[in-house]
């Protein structure tokens, strides 16, 4: 049924911010802002108005809010003063907690995978395994031809200092105290869901 | 009056008037040529001092009629105000220092600006030797009551703020209980006190107790206006209660008769009225809300889930055109209503084209959304009754770009607003004639030469003015409409209304007691005479005249009502005969100066062109160019006019046989979006003007010379461009063969 409230409901409650969603007001000044806009399939707005008409499926499991770049510009300029960003940000997250999201999404990939996996192993981001990772997460062929693609950046990056050489630096100062903060984290979020 | 005028001419020298003028040659103008007994200068005439002289001048009967020969009219106003009928400044600054382009050592320019100069104070002395004063109209009957028509919201708070002001006021309403629409309205949307976001209880019994309770205030309950004659300060009305006539006099008016809704029968098929049960109007869902359950019609099951169609033909060309104002926030109330009563169940969508909140109002769309209300942008397309009991409404609906059915169990038209005033369009011309009987339906029954309704406003039907120029005022002195009578709204806007026009009604009672003109020309003294014996009985002036002032007699001889009067001069302007003047302004006035400006003679090679400047929006223009310094042409006399309206054709004519060699007339702009001060001023004085072609053929001269333009306030940047442009259009032309006859 078009216009379900459930959903709508049920993103109020549970997706981070999503309660904000409700305040909308269909401008469209976050569609003008948005510097990827032509990369997505909806604009922040139309997400928005596809949750309260219902269209569950639709919106979790479309790609537009791991478009997102966290550029701030549309919340910079909502004159509702919606937290877009973090809204948007929710909903990715919701997404994938609901087990909707494309295993193969680009950005749930290198969140998920690759970057989550990397900073949770010493505790800082190694950027020189951060990019063969995400090189040659498609496989060795991939990931040489897309290394040679990048090598004038990657060379000039390390030549400026931006680029760390060294694949492994070891574990930060303190590891057990964040990996006790990260477990702290997980069982405090179990519990906000069990609560919803 | 029959003293013996004296004049006093005080030439200021500061502001660099004294450098750039030659003040010996003005003064001897003034002693020699116009004959002004005394003549004074001061180097800084606004300054306590150089008032002070004027002051002791005028206390110790040297003089009693002033010319100050300084800036312009619209400056210093309280330096110079002195409390005298014979008055008058002549800008020697604004519109003739600081708009002439004088290049130091450049001895013409110098000279040009001189005869403007010379030819300025000329004028102020010829004008002033031809103004009398004003006797005030004035009557010892009058009444300072108030009566309001209606006894809905508006109608109870216009009276209850009369009372609290001290005044009388008589309510009178049709049916059998005050209160009106409200008294169906289970809760109020917020009204002007923050935090506008929360609906309140309906106030409108304790406003009637209020009322009631007043012993200021008089009500006449199941009671109709049938006739209404008379002017401010001395309106006779007639009322019917039953089968029995009452009389009264009263000074003012306020009809606040309130709306209907737009007929829902009426509505496109698309909108699904009468197709199933389920589909209510506002007021009918308003209804079943105050009596405690929100059901279905068809079944009486719980209406939980509930749309909104908001402009159920409004701004709707073939219904409705324009936007009801208040739609978009009482359903916004009846979603809250829906939301209260069944909480985390209730599922409300309202259907809108766009939401309109006026004042504070946005707040409370914040609150409705808040709460959960879903908002649709997009058109219904389609409603079918369902099997189950409620409705589909297929929705085009904007934001998602495409086709939704929506299954609810009730759809709300939210209809409009039409006002319950009667109406006359005030373009088309009237029939004559002024009594009558009891008109059905009509609010007032004016007995009015132009017509028993009041003047509306564009093709809406609302009898409103002007926004800006006329806040709740009717084209009818002493009469003011409130709340939705005079356009739709709100309760929040409502209320501020019936203050406002509460306020207007007391003001122009208090005005006519002391013989003075309301709005726009508040103050004024003067108004309108005229000589029987030269009447025609064209019946121009009782046509024209934009607020209905003049009714006629038996022989069709106008019959004027001062107090109805807004000394606008249209009539003045309008009488082939010249027969119509004002103490302090007529058509003889004007004639006299602007034969007074002196005209070179055709081999000096100096054209003259005389600007008619309306006092209301151009002459403001003008300053306001003074003041960026911007240049015209040394060659163009300015004479204000109190409005376009009072433009005589004889004018024209006089100053073509003086020998002018073009007339430039600025008037404000008409038409629907009119800005005149008087409503039809200049759209009547282009209307004479189309006649002026036979005056200049008569004459032999183009008709290129006369040329007429609409001046807005905030046109002091173009005026240059404007002026200079006609000037140099006259240039081309040879010069006018009347000069120096």
């Amino acid at each position: 049924m078009a216009y379900d409230l459930s959903f709508a409901k049920e993103v109020y409650k549970k997706s981070e911010m999503g309660h904000w969603i409700k305040m909308c007001m269909q401008c469209g000044v976050c569609a003008g802002s948005c510097p990827l806009r032509a990369h997505w399939q909806h604009s922040p707005r139309q997400l928005f108005q596809m949750v309260r008409a219902g269209k569950k499926d639709e919106v979790l499991k479309s790609s537009d809010m791991w478009m997102c770049t966290s550029c701030y510009n549309c919340i910079a300029r909502c004159p509702r003063n919606l937290p877009i960003t973090h809204i948007i940000h929710g909903l990715a997250r919701y997404a994938e907690t609901q087990g909707k999201v494309d295993p193969k999404q680009p950005t749930r990939r290198f969140a998920v995978e690759v970057f989550w996996e990397n900073i949770v192993a010493t505790g800082r981001v190694g950027e020189a395994m951060l990019t063969m990772r995400l090189y040659f997460q498609d496989g060795i062929g991939a990931g040489i031809q897309r290394g040679l693609e990048m090598k004038d950046s990657a060379l000039g990056m390390l030549k400026t200092r931006r680029l760390n050489p060294i694949p492994f630096r070891g574990k930060i100062k303190g590891y057990d105290g964040f990996k006790k903060m990260l477990a702290k984290a997980a069982e405090l979020e179990v519990k906000l869901e069990n609560k919803a | 009056m029959s003293v013996a005028k004296k004049i006093g001419c005080y030439f200021c020298t500061g502001c660099g008037i004294g450098d750039a003028l030659d003040m010996k040659a003005l003064k001897a103008i003034a002693t020699k040529e116009q004959k002004i007994p005394v003549v004074k200068e001061h180097a800084f005439l606004c300054g306590a001092e150089g008032v002070a002289m004027i002051r002791n001048d005028l206390e110790t009967d040297a003089v009693n009629a002033v010319i100050i020969a300084a800036c312009s009219h619209r400056e210093k106003t309280a330096e110079f105000r002195f409390g005298i009928e014979l008055f008058d400044r002549v800008d020697l600054r604004d519109k003739c220092l600081w708009v002439l382009d004088v290049k130091e050592g450049d001895e013409t320019a110098e000279e040009d600006r001189q005869m403007a100069a010379e030819d300025y104070l000329r004028l102020g002395c010829v004008k002033i030797k031809k103004m009398n004063i004003p006797d005030p109209f004035l009557h010892s009957d009058g009444s300072k009551d108030v009566l309001v028509v209606g006894g809905g919201l508006a109608g109870l708070t216009a009276a209850r703020d009369i009372a609290l002001a001290g005044y009388q006021a008589v309510v009178v309403e049709k049916a059998e209980t005050l209160g009106g629409k409200m008294n169906n309205m289970l809760k109020v949307t917020p009204d002007n006190r923050p935090p506008y976001r929360d609906l309140t209880d309906n106030f409108i019994g304790d406003l009637i107790a209020q009322v009631e309770g007043d012993n200021r205030i008089k009500v006449f309950k199941n009671t109709v206006v049938t006739k209404t004659a008379g002017q401010p300060g001395r309106f006779d009305v007639t009322l019917k209660s039953g089968g029995t006539p009452l009389d009264i006099r009263v000074g003012s008016i306020v009809v606040a008769t309130g709306f209907d809704l737009y007929d829902p029968a009426k509505l496109p098929g698309n909108l699904g009225y009468g197709s199933s049960p389920d589909v209510v109007t506002s007021a009918e869902f308003e209804k079943m809300a105050k009596a405690g359950q929100i059901l279905r019609k068809s079944d009486g099951k719980p209406a939980k889930r509930v749309a909104f169609a908001l402009c159920a033909g409004q701004r709707d060309k073939a219904h409705l055109d324009y936007c009801s104002g208040a739609c978009c926030i009482y359903s916004m109330k009846q979603a809250l209503y829906v939301i209260e009563q069944y909480k985390q169940e209730a599922s409300t969508f309202l259907i809108y084209q766009e939401i309109r909140t006026p004042g504070q109002m946005e707040d409370f769309y914040r609150k409705a959304q808040d709460e959960g209300a879903v908002f649709i942008k997009g058109d219904v397309a389609k409603v079918t009754a369902n099997s189950g009991g409620g409705v589909a409404v297929e929705v085009k609906d904007h934001l998602l770009r495409g086709s939704e059915s929506l299954d609810v169990d009730l759809l709300v038209l939210a209809t409009g607003m039409v006002s319950t005033v009667d109406t006359i369009d005030p373009n088309v011309a009237s029939q004559i004639g002024a009594g009558r009987d009891e008109l059905p339906g009509s609010v007032l029954n004016l007995q009015y030469r132009q017509g028993p309704s009041l003047p509306r406003l564009g093709e809406a039907g609302f009898p409103d003015s002007h926004f800006i120029c006329f806040p709740y005022e009717t084209r009818r002195t002493g009469i003011y409409v409130a709340g939705p009578a005079r356009r739709p709204m709100g309760i929040a806007a409502t209320m501020t209304d019936a203050t406002g026009a509460a306020l207007k009604a007391i003001q122009a009672v208090e005005a006519v007691a002391g013989g003075v003109a309301v709005h726009p020309r508040s103050g004024d003294l003067s108004f309108p005479s005229y000589r029987p014996e030269g009447c025609t009985q064209c019946k121009r002036c009782t046509e024209e005249c934009p607020f209905g002032a003049i009714n006629e007699d038996d022989k069709g001889n106008p019959l004027f009502n001062p107090a109805r009067c807004r000394r606008c001069s249209t009539c003045m302007g309008a009488c082939p005969q010249k027969i119509i003047s004002f103490a302090n302004y007529s058509v003889d006035m004007i004639s006299t100066m602007l034969k007074e400006i002196e005209i070179p003679e055709e081999d000096e090679e100096k054209p003259r062109i005389l600007v008619f400047a309306c006092t209301n929006d151009a002459i403001p223009a003008m300053d306001m160019m003074g003041r960026n310094r911007g240049k015209i042409s040394p060659y163009i006399r300015i004479i204000p006019l109190r409005c376009m309206g009072s433009l005589s054709l004889v004018w024209i004519a006089d100053a073509m046989s003086k020998g002018f060699d073009g007339v430039l007339l600025m008037g404000c702009r008409h038409g629907d979006d009119y800005q005149c001060h008087n409503v039809r001023g200049s759209s009547l004085a282009e209307t004479r003007l189309s006649k002026v072609s036979e005056t200049l053929d008569r004459l032999k001269l183009e008709s290129v010379r006369v040329k007429m333009m609409e001046v807005n306030i905030m046109d002091a940047d173009s005026l240059p461009k404007a002026i200079d442009g006609f000037v140099e259009q006259i240039a081309k032309l040879k010069p006018n063969p009347y000069k120096g006859f």
